[in-house]
Protein backbone atom coordinates (compact mmCIF):
# COMPACT_ATOMS: atom_id res chain seq x y z
CA UNK A 1 0.00 0.00 0.00
CA UNK A 2 1.36 3.19 -1.25
CA UNK A 3 1.99 5.66 1.52
CA UNK A 4 -0.43 8.80 0.92
CA UNK A 5 -1.69 11.98 3.00
CA UNK A 6 -4.71 12.99 1.98
CA UNK A 7 -6.60 15.89 3.33
CA UNK A 8 -9.89 16.83 2.56
CA UNK A 9 -12.87 17.66 4.10
CA UNK A 10 -15.11 15.05 5.64
CA UNK A 11 -18.53 17.05 5.28
CA UNK A 12 -19.29 19.92 3.02
CA UNK A 13 -22.13 22.16 1.74
CA UNK A 14 -23.92 21.36 -1.52
CA UNK A 15 -21.97 24.18 -3.91
CA UNK A 16 -19.41 24.92 -1.38
CA UNK A 17 -15.55 24.88 -3.11
CA UNK A 18 -13.39 22.78 -1.38
CA UNK A 19 -9.38 22.61 -1.47
CA UNK A 20 -8.52 19.02 -1.79
CA UNK A 21 -4.30 18.17 -0.69
CA UNK A 22 -2.59 15.21 -1.77
CA UNK A 23 0.83 13.54 -0.52
CA UNK A 24 2.29 10.50 -1.62
CA UNK A 25 5.63 8.99 -0.62
CA UNK A 26 7.76 8.26 -4.46
CA UNK A 27 11.36 9.08 -5.45
CA UNK A 28 10.43 11.04 -8.55
CA UNK A 29 13.89 10.17 -9.89
CA UNK A 30 14.57 12.78 -12.67
CA UNK A 31 16.89 10.41 -15.04
CA UNK A 32 19.11 13.36 -15.14
CA UNK A 33 21.28 12.30 -11.87
CA UNK A 34 24.44 10.08 -12.16
CA UNK A 35 24.66 7.47 -9.36
CA UNK A 36 27.63 6.84 -7.85
CA UNK A 37 28.94 4.40 -10.20
CA UNK A 38 28.83 7.46 -13.06
CA UNK A 39 26.04 6.23 -14.49
CA UNK A 40 22.81 7.69 -14.97
CA UNK A 41 20.03 6.74 -12.28
CA UNK A 42 17.14 5.68 -14.60
CA UNK A 43 13.68 7.76 -14.77
CA UNK A 44 10.97 6.81 -12.51
CA UNK A 45 8.39 9.39 -12.00
CA UNK A 46 4.42 9.38 -11.31
CA UNK A 47 3.21 10.76 -14.46
CA UNK A 48 -0.41 10.92 -13.99
CA UNK A 49 -2.89 12.08 -10.86
CA UNK A 50 -6.40 12.22 -11.30
CA UNK A 51 -9.43 12.60 -8.75
CA UNK A 52 -12.80 11.17 -9.67
CA UNK A 53 -15.81 12.44 -7.34
CA UNK A 54 -18.26 9.24 -7.24
CA UNK A 55 -16.11 8.54 -10.83
CA UNK A 56 -16.43 11.43 -12.30
CA UNK A 57 -13.67 13.08 -13.16
CA UNK A 58 -12.74 16.19 -11.48
CA UNK A 59 -9.16 16.45 -11.56
CA UNK A 60 -6.30 15.55 -14.09
CA UNK A 61 -2.45 16.17 -14.25
CA UNK A 62 0.43 14.89 -16.15
CA UNK A 63 3.76 15.15 -14.11
CA UNK A 64 7.21 15.49 -15.28
CA UNK A 65 10.81 14.64 -14.06
CA UNK A 66 10.60 18.41 -13.17
CA UNK A 67 7.75 17.95 -10.10
CA UNK A 68 9.56 17.35 -6.58
CA UNK A 69 10.10 14.10 -5.47
CA UNK A 70 7.09 12.80 -2.78
CA UNK A 71 5.02 14.89 -5.09
CA UNK A 72 2.49 17.39 -3.32
CA UNK A 73 -0.16 18.52 -5.41
CA UNK A 74 -3.61 20.43 -4.18
CA UNK A 75 -6.62 21.94 -5.91
CA UNK A 76 -10.19 22.64 -5.25
CA UNK A 77 -13.32 21.16 -6.51
CA UNK A 78 -17.14 22.42 -5.98
CA UNK A 79 -19.32 19.91 -3.42
CA UNK A 80 -21.75 18.05 -5.21
CA UNK A 81 -23.32 15.25 -3.48
CA UNK A 82 -22.27 12.63 -0.82
CA UNK A 83 -19.85 9.79 -1.76
CA UNK A 84 -16.40 9.19 -2.51
CA UNK A 85 -13.70 11.32 -3.83
CA UNK A 86 -11.18 8.52 -5.54
CA UNK A 87 -7.25 9.69 -6.19
CA UNK A 88 -5.44 7.85 -7.98
CA UNK A 89 -1.38 7.81 -9.45
CA UNK A 90 0.34 5.74 -11.77
CA UNK A 91 3.81 6.31 -13.65
CA UNK A 92 6.76 4.21 -14.47
CA UNK A 93 7.73 0.83 -13.60
CA UNK A 94 4.16 -0.17 -13.61
CA UNK A 95 3.18 2.39 -10.30
CA UNK A 96 0.47 2.55 -9.61
CA UNK A 97 -1.55 3.48 -5.85
CA UNK A 98 -5.21 4.47 -4.88
CA UNK A 99 -6.69 6.04 -2.29
CA UNK A 100 -10.21 7.15 -1.63
CA UNK A 101 -11.99 9.27 1.11
CA UNK A 102 -15.66 9.81 2.12
CA UNK A 103 -17.22 12.57 1.92
CA UNK A 104 -21.00 13.64 3.48
CA UNK A 105 -22.87 17.08 1.18
CA UNK A 106 -25.60 18.04 3.12
CA UNK B 1 -7.08 42.03 -0.82
CA UNK B 2 -3.76 43.94 0.21
CA UNK B 3 -5.43 45.28 3.73
CA UNK B 4 -6.29 41.69 4.48
CA UNK B 5 -2.66 40.73 2.83
CA UNK B 6 -0.86 43.29 5.16
CA UNK B 7 -2.96 42.46 8.25
CA UNK B 8 -2.18 38.76 7.77
CA UNK B 9 1.55 39.90 7.45
CA UNK B 10 1.27 42.16 10.18
CA UNK B 11 0.09 38.59 12.49
CA UNK B 12 2.81 37.01 10.65
CA UNK B 13 5.34 39.01 12.04
CA UNK B 14 4.11 39.75 15.20
CA UNK B 15 3.49 35.98 16.43
CA UNK B 16 7.17 35.43 14.98
CA UNK B 17 8.96 37.97 17.28
CA UNK B 18 6.10 37.36 20.09
CA UNK B 19 7.58 33.26 20.01
CA UNK B 20 11.14 34.99 19.63
CA UNK B 21 10.83 37.73 21.93
CA UNK B 22 9.10 35.19 24.64
CA UNK B 23 11.75 35.09 27.44
CA UNK B 24 13.88 36.90 25.32
CA UNK B 25 15.85 33.46 24.42
CA UNK B 26 18.61 34.58 21.73
CA UNK B 27 18.53 31.30 20.24
CA UNK B 28 16.78 30.17 17.19
CA UNK B 29 15.57 26.81 15.34
CA UNK B 30 16.56 26.46 11.89
CA UNK B 31 12.75 26.84 11.50
CA UNK B 32 13.33 30.36 12.12
CA UNK B 33 15.57 30.95 9.41
CA UNK B 34 13.69 29.21 6.84
CA UNK B 35 11.14 31.49 4.52
CA UNK B 36 7.43 31.41 4.62
CA UNK B 37 7.09 28.81 1.99
CA UNK B 38 9.15 25.85 3.76
CA UNK B 39 7.62 26.92 7.35
CA UNK B 40 4.31 26.32 5.81
CA UNK B 41 5.13 23.02 4.50
CA UNK B 42 6.50 22.47 7.62
CA UNK B 43 3.35 23.66 9.80
CA UNK B 44 0.44 21.41 7.55
CA UNK B 45 0.85 17.71 8.61
CA UNK B 46 -0.98 16.90 5.62
CA UNK B 47 1.28 18.35 3.53
CA UNK B 48 4.99 17.76 5.07
CA UNK B 49 7.02 15.33 3.73
CA UNK B 50 8.18 14.24 6.96
CA UNK B 51 5.08 13.23 8.04
CA UNK B 52 4.96 10.10 5.55
CA UNK B 53 7.39 8.57 7.58
CA UNK B 54 5.65 9.42 10.60
CA UNK B 55 2.29 7.53 9.53
CA UNK B 56 4.55 4.52 8.04
CA UNK B 57 5.83 4.76 12.08
CA UNK B 58 2.46 4.97 13.71
CA UNK B 59 1.86 1.98 11.70
CA UNK B 60 5.56 0.09 12.11
CA UNK B 61 4.82 0.91 15.65
CA UNK B 62 1.73 -1.30 16.07
CA UNK B 63 3.22 -3.95 14.05
CA UNK B 64 4.58 -7.45 15.90
CA UNK B 65 8.46 -8.01 14.68
CA UNK B 66 11.19 -10.58 16.02
CA UNK B 67 11.74 -13.98 17.96
CA UNK B 68 9.38 -12.55 20.76
CA UNK B 69 6.82 -11.25 18.08
CA UNK B 70 5.93 -7.98 19.78
CA UNK B 71 5.02 -4.92 18.68
CA UNK B 72 6.19 -1.55 20.30
CA UNK B 73 2.65 -0.99 21.54
CA UNK B 74 2.57 -4.23 23.39
CA UNK B 75 5.12 -2.99 25.64
CA UNK B 76 4.41 0.95 25.22
CA UNK B 77 1.23 1.21 24.32
CA UNK B 78 -0.14 4.45 23.09
CA UNK B 79 2.88 6.35 22.05
CA UNK B 80 1.45 9.56 22.09
CA UNK B 81 1.33 8.84 25.93
CA UNK B 82 3.81 6.85 26.50
CA UNK B 83 6.86 8.52 23.85
CA UNK B 84 5.50 12.08 24.93
CA UNK B 85 8.73 14.13 26.01
CA UNK B 86 11.11 11.28 25.28
CA UNK B 87 13.01 11.94 22.06
CA UNK B 88 13.65 15.30 24.13
CA UNK B 89 15.70 13.69 26.21
CA UNK B 90 18.02 11.94 24.27
CA UNK B 91 20.62 11.27 23.88
CA UNK B 92 20.54 9.20 26.93
CA UNK B 93 22.24 6.50 29.20
CA UNK B 94 20.86 3.19 28.50
CA UNK B 95 21.04 2.00 31.86
CA UNK B 96 20.89 -2.08 30.70
CA UNK B 97 24.53 -1.31 28.37
CA UNK B 98 25.29 1.48 30.75
CA UNK B 99 26.20 3.14 27.33
CA UNK B 100 24.94 6.69 26.02
CA UNK B 101 22.25 6.13 23.03
CA UNK B 102 20.74 8.28 20.30
CA UNK B 103 16.96 8.21 19.83
CA UNK B 104 17.90 5.00 17.12
CA UNK B 105 20.22 3.33 19.17
CA UNK B 106 17.56 3.38 21.21
CA UNK B 107 15.04 2.00 18.81
CA UNK B 108 17.31 -0.71 18.09
CA UNK B 109 18.71 -1.92 21.78
CA UNK B 110 14.54 -2.29 22.10
CA UNK B 111 14.24 -4.46 18.65
CA UNK B 112 17.67 -6.48 19.79
CA UNK B 113 16.67 -6.91 23.54
CA UNK B 114 12.82 -6.87 23.67
CA UNK B 115 11.72 -8.04 20.34
CA UNK B 116 14.55 -10.37 19.99
CA UNK B 117 14.47 -9.07 15.91
CA UNK B 118 17.79 -7.83 14.14
CA UNK B 119 18.73 -3.41 14.22
CA UNK B 120 17.33 -1.79 11.39
CA UNK B 121 19.93 -0.46 9.41
CA UNK B 122 20.91 2.75 9.91
CA UNK B 123 19.26 5.56 7.72
CA UNK B 124 17.06 2.99 6.45
CA UNK B 125 13.23 3.31 6.36
CA UNK B 126 11.63 1.52 8.89
CA UNK B 127 14.06 3.00 11.52
CA UNK B 128 13.54 6.72 10.52
CA UNK B 129 9.79 6.30 10.10
CA UNK B 130 10.29 4.93 13.62
CA UNK B 131 12.18 7.99 14.94
CA UNK B 132 9.81 10.45 13.20
CA UNK B 133 7.00 9.08 14.87
CA UNK B 134 8.49 8.93 18.50
CA UNK B 135 9.80 12.25 17.99
CA UNK B 136 6.52 13.61 16.66
CA UNK B 137 5.31 12.75 20.22
CA UNK B 138 7.45 15.38 21.79
CA UNK B 139 6.77 17.94 19.20
CA UNK B 140 6.24 21.43 21.27
CA UNK B 141 7.96 20.08 24.35
CA UNK B 142 11.31 21.95 25.50
CA UNK B 143 14.47 19.77 24.80
CA UNK B 144 15.69 18.53 28.31
CA UNK B 145 18.88 16.47 28.38
CA UNK B 146 19.28 14.21 31.02
CA UNK B 147 20.89 15.36 34.32
CA UNK B 148 23.21 12.43 34.06
CA UNK B 149 26.64 12.67 35.28
CA UNK B 150 27.86 9.95 33.58
CA UNK B 151 26.86 12.20 30.45
CA UNK B 152 28.79 15.40 31.20
CA UNK B 153 32.07 13.72 29.63
CA UNK B 154 30.24 12.56 26.74
CA UNK B 155 28.83 16.29 26.27
CA UNK B 156 32.67 17.81 26.72
CA UNK B 157 34.23 15.12 24.50
CA UNK B 158 31.18 16.94 21.91
CA UNK B 159 31.98 20.50 22.85
CA UNK B 160 35.70 20.26 21.67
CA UNK B 161 34.69 18.45 18.87
CA UNK B 162 32.59 21.14 18.07
CA UNK B 163 35.09 23.77 19.06
CA UNK B 164 37.92 22.16 17.10
CA UNK B 165 39.28 23.09 13.78
CA UNK B 166 39.17 20.04 11.65
CA UNK B 167 39.93 19.25 7.58
CA UNK B 168 41.33 21.18 4.58
CA UNK B 169 39.26 24.37 5.14
CA UNK B 170 40.37 24.86 8.67
CA UNK B 171 37.26 25.21 10.02
CA UNK B 172 35.52 24.67 13.71
CA UNK B 173 31.37 24.37 13.89
CA UNK B 174 32.05 27.05 15.99
CA UNK B 175 33.45 29.06 13.40
CA UNK B 176 30.00 29.12 11.39
CA UNK B 177 27.46 28.15 13.61
CA UNK B 178 28.41 30.47 16.68
CA UNK B 179 30.72 33.30 15.23
CA UNK B 180 28.61 33.69 11.98
CA UNK B 181 25.44 32.43 12.63
CA UNK B 182 22.58 34.68 10.85
CA UNK B 183 24.67 35.60 8.20
CA UNK B 184 25.20 34.42 4.56
CA UNK B 185 27.44 31.76 2.95
CA UNK B 186 26.89 31.03 -0.52
CA UNK B 187 23.45 32.67 -0.50
CA UNK B 188 21.86 30.55 2.24
CA UNK B 189 21.72 31.58 6.43
CA UNK B 190 23.96 29.71 8.44
CA UNK B 191 21.42 28.14 11.10
CA UNK B 192 23.00 28.29 14.68
CA UNK B 193 22.73 24.43 14.43
CA UNK B 194 20.62 23.29 17.30
CA UNK B 195 18.96 20.25 16.25
CA UNK B 196 15.14 20.95 17.46
CA UNK B 197 13.79 19.17 14.38
CA UNK B 198 15.33 15.78 14.13
CA UNK B 199 15.00 13.33 12.06
CA UNK B 200 14.40 15.93 8.96
CA UNK B 201 12.97 16.08 5.61
CA UNK B 202 15.99 17.92 4.15
CA UNK B 203 15.23 18.90 0.82
CA UNK B 204 19.25 18.05 -0.14
CA UNK B 205 18.11 14.30 0.72
CA UNK B 206 14.90 14.65 -0.65
CA UNK B 207 14.24 12.06 2.30
CA UNK B 208 14.42 12.28 5.83
CA UNK B 209 17.48 11.52 7.84
CA UNK B 210 19.12 11.32 11.18
CA UNK B 211 21.05 14.08 12.92
CA UNK B 212 24.32 11.45 12.84
CA UNK B 213 23.12 11.94 8.74
CA UNK B 214 23.46 15.71 8.64
CA UNK B 215 26.83 15.65 10.82
CA UNK B 216 28.17 13.86 8.23
CA UNK B 217 27.05 16.32 5.96
CA UNK B 218 28.92 18.88 7.83
CA UNK B 219 32.09 17.20 8.23
CA UNK B 220 32.08 16.14 4.22
CA UNK B 221 30.88 19.66 3.48
CA UNK B 222 33.64 21.10 5.32
CA UNK B 223 36.42 18.93 4.04
CA UNK B 224 37.41 17.54 6.67
CA UNK B 225 37.16 13.41 7.53
CA UNK B 226 33.80 11.96 8.05
CA UNK B 227 34.06 9.68 11.34
CA UNK B 228 33.24 5.87 10.45
CA UNK B 229 29.69 5.03 11.02
CA UNK B 230 29.03 4.14 14.65
CA UNK B 231 31.77 6.51 15.65
CA UNK B 232 31.51 7.70 19.00
CA UNK B 233 32.21 11.41 17.78
CA UNK B 234 29.01 11.51 16.22
CA UNK B 235 27.13 10.35 19.66
CA UNK B 236 29.36 13.02 21.50
CA UNK B 237 28.58 15.90 19.35
CA UNK B 238 24.61 14.92 19.12
CA UNK B 239 24.70 15.18 22.86
CA UNK B 240 26.70 18.61 23.16
CA UNK B 241 24.48 20.39 20.18
CA UNK B 242 21.01 18.85 22.55
CA UNK B 243 22.53 20.08 25.68
CA UNK B 244 23.16 23.59 23.66
CA UNK B 245 20.08 23.91 22.29
CA UNK B 246 18.40 22.59 26.25
CA UNK B 247 15.18 24.39 26.77
CA UNK B 248 14.03 24.75 23.05
CA UNK B 249 11.18 23.55 21.82
CA UNK B 250 11.14 20.86 19.27
CA UNK B 251 9.41 20.73 15.75
CA UNK B 252 10.08 17.38 14.95
CA UNK B 253 9.90 15.92 12.31
CA UNK B 254 10.75 19.09 10.57
CA UNK B 255 11.66 20.44 6.85
CA UNK B 256 15.11 21.96 6.32
CA UNK B 257 16.43 23.01 2.74
CA UNK C 1 29.78 27.41 -22.40
CA UNK C 2 27.00 28.82 -23.99
CA UNK C 3 27.57 32.22 -26.11
CA UNK C 4 25.49 34.37 -27.42
CA UNK C 5 28.06 35.64 -29.13
CA UNK C 6 29.11 32.85 -31.69
CA UNK C 7 27.65 32.31 -34.75
CA UNK C 8 25.40 29.16 -35.02
CA UNK C 9 27.91 26.98 -36.98
CA UNK C 10 30.15 27.59 -34.53
CA UNK C 11 28.27 26.79 -31.54
CA UNK C 12 27.56 23.56 -33.18
CA UNK C 13 30.87 22.85 -33.06
CA UNK C 14 31.30 23.54 -29.31
CA UNK C 15 28.31 22.23 -28.75
CA UNK C 16 29.29 18.35 -30.68
CA UNK C 17 32.71 18.82 -28.75
CA UNK C 18 31.64 19.31 -25.26
CA UNK C 19 28.91 16.52 -26.24
CA UNK C 20 30.99 13.98 -24.24
CA UNK C 21 32.02 16.18 -21.47
CA UNK C 22 28.34 16.80 -21.16
CA UNK C 23 27.43 13.63 -20.34
CA UNK C 24 29.74 13.34 -16.78
CA UNK C 25 27.93 16.94 -15.91
CA UNK C 26 25.03 16.43 -13.41
CA UNK C 27 22.78 16.47 -16.10
CA UNK C 28 22.82 15.29 -19.65
CA UNK C 29 21.71 17.87 -21.33
CA UNK C 30 20.23 21.63 -20.37
CA UNK C 31 17.23 23.21 -21.62
CA UNK C 32 17.40 26.39 -24.08
CA UNK C 33 15.03 28.93 -24.66
CA UNK C 34 14.01 27.13 -27.90
CA UNK C 35 12.88 24.23 -26.23
CA UNK C 36 11.23 26.21 -23.87
CA UNK C 37 9.36 28.29 -26.69
CA UNK C 38 8.56 24.70 -29.02
CA UNK C 39 7.23 23.28 -26.11
CA UNK C 40 5.06 26.56 -25.62
CA UNK C 41 4.18 26.47 -29.24
CA UNK C 42 2.80 22.83 -28.21
CA UNK C 43 0.52 23.68 -26.34
CA UNK C 44 -1.31 26.76 -28.07
CA UNK C 45 -0.56 26.05 -31.67
CA UNK C 46 1.52 29.58 -32.02
CA UNK C 47 -1.74 31.69 -30.37
CA UNK C 48 -0.26 34.60 -28.97
CA UNK C 49 0.28 34.72 -24.88
CA UNK C 50 -2.07 37.33 -23.53
CA UNK C 51 -0.87 38.72 -20.05
CA UNK C 52 -2.92 38.85 -17.05
CA UNK C 53 -5.32 36.98 -15.43
CA UNK C 54 -2.61 34.07 -14.07
CA UNK C 55 -0.73 34.81 -10.56
CA UNK C 56 2.34 32.30 -10.49
CA UNK C 57 3.34 32.16 -6.33
CA UNK C 58 6.88 30.99 -6.28
CA UNK C 59 9.25 32.35 -3.54
CA UNK C 60 11.83 34.84 -5.55
CA UNK C 61 14.93 33.35 -3.69
CA UNK C 62 14.88 30.03 -2.74
CA UNK C 63 16.45 27.74 -0.15
CA UNK C 64 16.99 25.05 -2.27
CA UNK C 65 16.24 24.10 -5.75
CA UNK C 66 14.95 20.13 -5.10
CA UNK C 67 11.65 21.16 -3.65
CA UNK C 68 10.27 24.49 -4.83
CA UNK C 69 6.98 24.98 -3.63
CA UNK C 70 4.32 26.73 -5.56
CA UNK C 71 0.95 28.17 -7.03
CA UNK C 72 -0.99 28.90 -9.82
CA UNK C 73 -4.25 30.83 -9.67
CA UNK C 74 -6.27 31.75 -12.36
CA UNK C 75 -8.93 34.77 -11.88
CA UNK C 76 -12.03 33.09 -14.00
CA UNK C 77 -15.52 32.40 -13.42
CA UNK C 78 -15.26 28.92 -13.96
CA UNK C 79 -18.74 28.63 -15.71
CA UNK C 80 -19.61 26.32 -18.12
CA UNK C 81 -19.39 29.03 -20.65
CA UNK C 82 -16.25 30.85 -19.65
CA UNK C 83 -13.64 28.47 -17.94
CA UNK C 84 -9.94 27.37 -17.29
CA UNK C 85 -9.61 24.11 -19.36
CA UNK C 86 -5.84 23.67 -18.69
CA UNK C 87 -2.76 24.85 -16.51
CA UNK C 88 0.42 24.27 -18.35
CA UNK C 89 3.64 25.17 -16.57
CA UNK C 90 7.25 25.76 -18.22
CA UNK C 91 10.86 26.35 -17.28
CA UNK C 92 13.62 27.36 -19.23
CA UNK C 93 16.97 25.33 -17.70
CA UNK C 94 16.20 22.41 -16.61
CA UNK C 95 17.31 19.46 -18.41
CA UNK C 96 13.53 19.52 -19.85
CA UNK C 97 11.15 22.53 -20.12
CA UNK C 98 7.74 20.75 -18.73
CA UNK C 99 6.87 21.11 -15.41
CA UNK C 100 3.00 20.18 -15.36
CA UNK C 101 -0.07 20.21 -17.42
CA UNK C 102 -3.34 19.78 -15.38
CA UNK C 103 -6.76 19.91 -17.28
CA UNK C 104 -10.03 21.60 -15.55
CA UNK C 105 -13.61 21.95 -15.98
CA UNK C 106 -15.78 24.48 -14.20
CA UNK C 107 -16.78 21.56 -11.48
CA UNK C 108 -13.62 22.65 -10.24
CA UNK C 109 -14.46 26.05 -8.53
CA UNK C 110 -11.67 27.95 -8.58
CA UNK C 111 -8.89 27.64 -10.88
CA UNK C 112 -5.94 27.26 -8.20
CA UNK C 113 -2.84 24.32 -8.34
CA UNK C 114 -0.31 24.09 -5.69
CA UNK C 115 2.79 21.61 -6.27
CA UNK C 116 6.51 21.42 -5.75
CA UNK C 117 8.78 21.47 -8.40
CA UNK C 118 12.32 20.97 -9.03
CA UNK C 119 14.39 23.65 -10.61
CA UNK C 120 17.94 23.08 -11.45
CA UNK C 121 19.68 26.69 -11.21
CA UNK C 122 18.50 30.23 -11.43
CA UNK C 123 16.20 30.36 -13.84
CA UNK C 124 12.09 31.69 -15.50
CA UNK C 125 9.08 29.62 -14.89
CA UNK C 126 6.10 30.26 -17.45
CA UNK C 127 2.46 29.52 -15.95
CA UNK C 128 0.02 29.25 -18.70
CA UNK C 129 -3.65 28.85 -18.66
CA UNK C 130 -5.84 27.62 -21.55
CA UNK C 131 -9.71 28.69 -21.54
CA UNK C 132 -12.62 27.18 -22.77
CA UNK C 133 -12.85 30.20 -24.89
CA UNK C 134 -9.41 29.55 -26.49
CA UNK C 135 -7.40 32.26 -25.24
CA UNK C 136 -4.02 31.47 -23.94
CA UNK C 137 -3.29 33.49 -20.29
CA UNK C 138 0.07 33.48 -18.62
CA UNK C 139 2.12 34.78 -16.17
CA UNK C 140 6.43 34.29 -15.64
CA UNK C 141 8.56 34.25 -12.53
CA UNK C 142 12.07 34.45 -12.07
CA UNK C 143 13.50 32.29 -9.37
CA UNK C 144 16.97 32.64 -7.94
CA UNK C 145 18.43 29.07 -6.76
CA UNK C 146 20.56 28.95 -3.77
CA UNK C 147 21.70 25.71 -1.85
CA UNK C 148 23.22 25.03 1.35
CA UNK C 149 26.64 26.07 1.99
CA UNK C 150 27.82 22.29 2.86
CA UNK C 151 26.97 20.48 0.41
CA UNK C 152 27.19 16.37 1.23
CA UNK C 153 28.54 14.83 -2.08
CA UNK C 154 26.31 11.51 -3.94
CA UNK C 155 27.13 9.25 -1.80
Amino acid sequence: MANVLVNAPKTAKKGDTVEIKALIMHPMETGFRPGTNGRIIPRNIVEDFSATWNGREIFRMKMSPAVAANPFVSFFTVATESGTIALRWSGDEGFVAEHRVAITVT
Amino acid sequence: MTRLRLGLTLTAVFCTSFAVAQGGDPRRSGYQEMGPALQKMQDDDTANPAMLYAQSGATAWTEKAGLAGKACADCHGDAAVSMKGVAARYPAIAPSIDKPVDLEGRINLCRTTHQQAPELAAESDDLLALGAYVALQSRGLPIAPPDEPKLAAVRSAGADLYKGRQGQLNLSCANCHDDNAGRKLAGATIPQAHPTGYPIYRLEWQALGSLRRRLRNCIVGMRAEPWRPGAPEYLALEAYLMDRARGMPMDAPGVRP
Amino acid sequence: MRSSRHPTDVRRRMFLAGAAAVTLLPFAAEATPEALADAIKEVTGGAPLRAGKVTLDIPPIVENGNTVPMTVSVESPMTADDYVKAIHVFNEKNPQPHVFNAWLSPGNGKAAIGTRIKLADTQKIVAIAETSKGEFWNASAEVIITIAACIEEVT
